[in-house]
């Protein structure tokens, strides 16, 4: 193959994070993790923002607690305990498997084959369910009690 | 001869085409096949290469699943063509596509060369810490069973690429070893015969390198051969690790076997027949 010869670039670039429609479970987590990541370090910048509007006294300071009461907040609210949930507990599934406690050791393939994946998936449904637990608790909170 | 039509489909097989002398970027071309059951999409491509259309290009050589030369996109998912029957994908119409992100040298034909240099940048061979006895051996090297299985699933590999297209961070990072080479970086290590742990950190350590593997699974998922990268990547993290905390364990030395001097050969086994006539 010479060097010269024209060929095309075929990199998926970003479309390949988000992937296809025949991936499995895991892949799809992986996307979420990123998404709900961004997600919470959005908030965390704003939210140091928002705190630190108190340096202006109490004649910006309250007009904007009145703004933050909004509907629309309590919903994104609702979104950041989301987000947090989810990437917390995801992230303590991937501590343990990227630190090889949940992935198995090698055996031997045979048809139908069997992964890591299919090792690491009890830890996997544990944790989804302990955050959806933790996003009812943080939900329930939020919209009935009002804290 | 009826039975033999009846049985047969028309499967319509979408194939993403590009001639670097004529085209500026892939468009897909379709072509129609007739299926039986047990034709592969190699058989396919066959079909069309002597029927329809001979400028198709594609790459394949033992058509039984060992050399991992014909993987491809299978209706969006990375699979050896030579492996994969077309009634078991579909019963109407798929789409065919060269391995993304590799380079198309023609139609369903990646430049492979980065797989490959990847492949050889973490030394895929036995480092022994004796080099005269790599050089002239006296005999063999002692392994168990147990130290076989620790890396016997990783060399499966047939380095087709397929666990490249699937993974993430190979999309976007163009500098990232992908799952193939750490994989094989892995079984390297993990081989009881081994020494090259500390010269192949150097690769494996780096940045664009095991610890950029997020875990999505997709390369255990698509391998043909139930390799499983993602999990030689995420036991070689630990491996990494423990090594920075000086708590990895050390390898014993291999004890080399030489040829048994006291033992005779059982006389109840006959020396098996000369196939040449002896002189």
């Amino acid at each position: 193959m010479s060097n010269n010869e024209k060929m095309y670039d075929n990199r998926l670039g970003i479309i390949g994070w988000l992937g296809g429609g025949r991936w499995g479970i895991e892949r799809y987590l992986y996307i979420i993790h990123r998404l709900a990541g961004v997600g919470v370090l959005i908030f965390f910048i704003l939210h140091i923002f928002e705190g630190n509007l108190r340096i202006f006294g109490p004649e910006i300071w309250n007009p904007v607690m009145k703004v933050m009461e909004h509907p629309v907040f309590k919903v994104g609210e609702l979104f950041i305990i989301i987000g947090f949930a989810f990437h917390a507990l995801n992230g303590i599934r991937l501590i343990l498997i990227e630190l090889g406690w949940a992935v198995g050791k090698a055996e031997e393939p045979v048809y139908p084959y069997k992964s890591s994946l299919n090792t690491q998936r009890p830890l996997m449904v544990i944790m989804l369910l302990l955050a959806i637990l933790l996003i009812a608790a943080g939900g329930f909170d939020l919209m009935f009690l009002g804290h | 001869m009826d039975k033999e039509n009846q049985q047969k489909r028309d499967i319509i097989l979408h194939i993403r085409r590009f001639d670097p002398e004529r085209d500026e970027s892939p468009h897909l071309e379709q072509y129609t096949v007739k299926v039986e059951p047990g034709m592969t999409i190699l058989d396919g491509l066959h079909q069309i290469k002597q029927n329809q259309d001979s400028t198709l290009s594609w790459r394949f050589s033992c058509r039984m699943g060992v050399c991992g030369s014909c993987a491809m996109l299978v209706s969006g998912r990375p699979m050896l063509a030579c492996n994969t029957q077309i009634l078991d994908i579909t019963d109407r119409a798929l789409t065919l596509a060269p391995l993304p992100n590799f380079d198309i040298i023609r139609d369903l034909v990646p430049d492979l060369t980065r797989l490959f240099e990847d492949h050889v940048a973490i030394q895929p061979y036995i480092q022994g810490q004796d080099a005269e006895e790599m050089e002239n051996p006296t005999g063999e090297f002692f392994q168990t069973p147990h130290e076989l299985e620790k890396y016997l699933q990783f060399s499966y590999c047939i380095k087709c690429g397929c666990c490249m297209t699937a993974c993430p961070t190979m999309a976007t990072d163009r500098e990232y070893l992908g799952p193939m080479a750490l994989a094989q970086a892995y079984r390297y290590n993990t081989d009881s015969r081994d020494r090259g742990y500390e010269s192949r950190k150097s690769v494996i350590g780096a940045s664009h390198s095991t610890f950029n593997c997020h875990y999505a699974g997709e390369c255990s998922n698509v391998c043909p051969k139930g390799v499983d990268p993602a999990r030689a990547i995420q036991l070689m993290k630990r491996d990494l690790v423990l090594d920075y905390l000086k708590l990895k364990k050390r390898k014993k030395a291999c004890r080399v076997m030489g040829i048994p001097s006291d033992v005779e050969r059982k006389p109840s086994i006959p020396f098996p027949p000369y196939t040449v006539e002896q002189k």
